[in-house]
């Protein structure tokens, strides 16, 4: 087991799958000479040279559909947004072009691409900068949402990414890079739609994923385990497909159960699954199911409202004991 | 200006065709056509003529659905643009594609199938009239945003450079999408990497009702190329198949040889509506607009021009025209006689299931 950075993890997957697969190239704004704007790409040009390492211009819309195009003749294209927040330029691309196109053109042309790169909230980043938006790609057929939230899975779940035939949605956090964790030895990969149980727990399900999984969830959990609430929390690791029997078969144990995302409430990722949750679980259901996400408002700059907008651990506790009915 | 110098072309050319029973406006025939590719270029044309004509008239039955964007005058940017290319390079287009997967190869009885929303169409009946799609044909589609398919065919062109192929890609482009963003960013990215791609605006001088002057603050869009460097050509008759083939075999050519992608404006004109909502004219084009530009049809322009040349007589096209309605007839009988797509067809191709490639 060596101990990397998530930075580290993503850039071995892109390098141990671009050896691997010659149809494998990156392209993105600052990716090559620049090394990244947050050096997920470091030394990739150096090794792979200017042909399969390839710095765009600022046109995402532009290198989107350059990478459409490109998978739909053979290649298995990464473009890489310097932020999530940029592909919403490029939305048509995604959502009309490589979405669409094996169902559009009845299975002639599918599109193995991989678009990535940090989404959520940063630092004081404002509202443009700020956003969690996996929920917007998930809710569209054809696509795939993959969010890891540490560097074991962000490593195996890309090289799983980049190998799969359909267009992949794979969010990183734009504060988690640096953060390091154990990784196996050797080649390895992750399958999508494959949920991880990270603690077992027997009085209340949590489901949350990415950054806020790791700097909220994770530690809201620690505070309710010290007042004896056990916690069974669950990284779904792949928000579509969703691993729903990971989370009914929680449900069924716990009877209650508690979302907690970084996006938006209406039509979130959270909302999805209460639905699903209601359908297959109703009757193992003891009370209603909480969320905890971001205010359905812009995301301020002034750093004391960016705080009382995002989910925190003081909101998580409150949300599972209000599940547990002991508030 | 730019206006009144395309009726004085118009002008000339009419007072000079045999068409209408002057000398010809002839154009240098490349004497390395041969008679028999010529003549296949007729037959294609008719064959896009009778087939949008039909188009025209199950659509009126109610046997077509939705929106139908019929090729009816452009026939010669077709069939000259993808005579200058090879079976292995590649076609993408707008949702204007009837015309151009006819060219392109694919059977026309599975278009007419497809229209009818029909299993044996050219995608079973997912895509439409907007999303004809033949992988072995190399023809990448129909597509439905204007300005959305841009990005792709330099995408199409880059794998191409990547693998070290000569193969191109030829991408249509209607005279409106010229202002879309992905446009511009096309051209320069295109430019920038030296893509072998050839973007080709058929321009036929309305995007939807809006005539170019009240949407392009450059009438002479083929300058457009200028911003990104890009190698550029207006061919103004458009309804000549023999210019059309020239100006892009030339760049063709040039592709092939240097990698390098063009930007060339062919003008062109539809004798029906945007679709089929719209009338032929009346809200933003002249029934006397229509009608003077029908007296360039390119058919009739070209069959003058093979029976000029002593390629063709009288009797060829009668011959013709009874070919073709049989193709046009059997199209129709195997699209009517084809079942619809099963139920289960619903949750097929949403995603790609075959490991790898």
């Amino acid at each position: 087991m060596a101990v990397v950075s998530i930075r580290e993890a993503l850039n071995q997957a892109m390098d141990e799958e671009m050896t691997r697969d010659e149809r494998v190239f990156l392209m993105g704004e600052e990716v090559a000479q620049y090394n990244g704007a947050y050096k997920v790409s470091q030394g990739l040009l150096q090794k792979f040279g200017p042909r399969r390492i390839i710095d765009t211009p600022i046109a995402e819309a532009g290198f989107a559909g350059v990478g459409i195009g490109a998978a739909m003749v053979g290649l298995r294209p990464i473009v890489e947004f310097m932020t999530w927040n940029f592909s919403l330029v490029a939305y048509d691309q995604i959502v009309n072009h490589a979405a669409k196109m094996l169902s559009m053109s009845g299975g002639h042309f599918h599109v193995p691409i991989v678009f990535r790169g940090p989404g959520g909230a940063a630092h004081n980043l404002g509202a443009t900068h700020s956003q969690a938006l996996e929920s917007i790609y998930a809710h569209i057929p054809g696509l795939k949402v993959v969010m890891p939230s540490n560097p074991r899975d962000a490593k195996g779940l890309l090289k799983t990414a980049i190998r799969d035939d359909n267009p992949i949605i794979f969010i990183e956090s734009e504060v988690m890079y640096g953060e390091k964790g154990e990784i196996p030895d050797g080649e390895y990969t992750i399958p999508l739609g494959v949920g991880e149980i990270l603690r077992e727990g027997t009085d209340v399900t949590v489901v949350s994923w990415s950054k806020i999984l790791q700097h909220v969830t994770v530690k809201a959990v620690q505070r309710l385990a010290e007042e004896g609430i056990s916690v069974e929390l669950i990284d779904p690791r792949t928000i579509k497909p969703m691993d729903w029997e990971l989370i009914f078969a929680s449900v069924r144990k716990t009877n209650r159960l508690v979302i907690v995302e970084e996006g938006w409430p209406f039509a979130g990722v959270g909302a999805q699954i209460v639905d699903e949750v209601q359908k297959h679980c109703f009757d193992d259901l003891d009370a209603p199911v909480e969320r905890v996400t971001q205010e359905d408002v812009p995301l301020p700059y002034a750093h004391n409202l960016e705080v009382s907008s995002l989910p925190n651990i003081q909101r998580v506790i409150r949300a599972v004991r209000k599940a547990m009915y002991l508030d | 200006m730019r206006r009144q110098l395309l009726s004085q072309h118009l002008v000339h050319v009419l007072m000079n065709n045999s068409a209408i029973g002057s000398a010809p406006s002839k154009p240098t025939r490349d004497p390395g056509l041969p008679p028999d590719t010529l003549l296949k270029w007729y037959d294609e044309m008719l064959l896009i003529r009778r087939f949008e004509e039909k188009s025209a008239q199950l659509y009126g039955m109610g046997k077509i659905g939705g929106f139908c964007h019929l090729y009816n005058g452009q026939e010669a940017v077709s069939t000259g643009s993808l005579g200058a290319i090879n079976p292995e390079d590649y076609v993408i287009t707008a949702y204007r594609d009837h015309g151009l997967a006819i060219s392109k190869g694919v059977d026309p009885r599975a278009i007419l199938a497809e229209l009818l929303g029909k299993h044996t169409g050219t995608t079973k009946g997912k895509g439409g009239s907007m999303h004809i799609f033949d992988r072995e044909k190399n023809f990448l589609g129909g597509h439905a945003i204007v300005g959305g398919h841009i990005p792709i065919a330099a995408g199409v062109a880059f794998a191409s450079k990547y693998r070290g192929e000569k193969r191109v890609c030829l991408c249509f482009i209607g005279d409106g999408a010229t202002n879309i963003g992905t446009f511009h960013e096309s051209l320069n990215l295109a430019a920038l990497w030296k893509l072998p791609v050839i973007y080709i605006i058929e321009n036929n001088k309305y995007g939807m009702g809006t005539a170019v002057a009240r949407a392009s603050a450059v009438e002479e869009l083929h300058q457009k190329a200028a911003a990104y460097d890009m190698r550029n050509e207006v061919v103004e008759s458009g309804y000549d198949v023999l210019a059309v083939h020239k100006a892009v075999k030339a760049a063709v050519d040039h592709a092939r040889a240097t990698y390098e992608p063009s930007l060339l404006e062919i003008q062109t004109f539809r004798y029906r509506g945007h679709s089929m909502s719209d009338p032929v004219s009346g809200h933003y084009r002249t029934k006397e607009e229509v009608e003077t530009q029908k007296k360039l049809d390119p058919l009739v322009v070209f069959a003058e021009s093979l029976k000029r040349d002593g390629l063709a007589s009288d009797e060829y096209f009668e011959n013709a025209e009874k070919r073709i309605k049989a193709v046009v007839d059997e199209c129709v009988e195997f699209a009517e006689n084809s079942p619809e797509p099963p139920a289960d067809e619903l949750w097929k191709d949403v995603y790609f299931e075959r490991g790898g490639f």
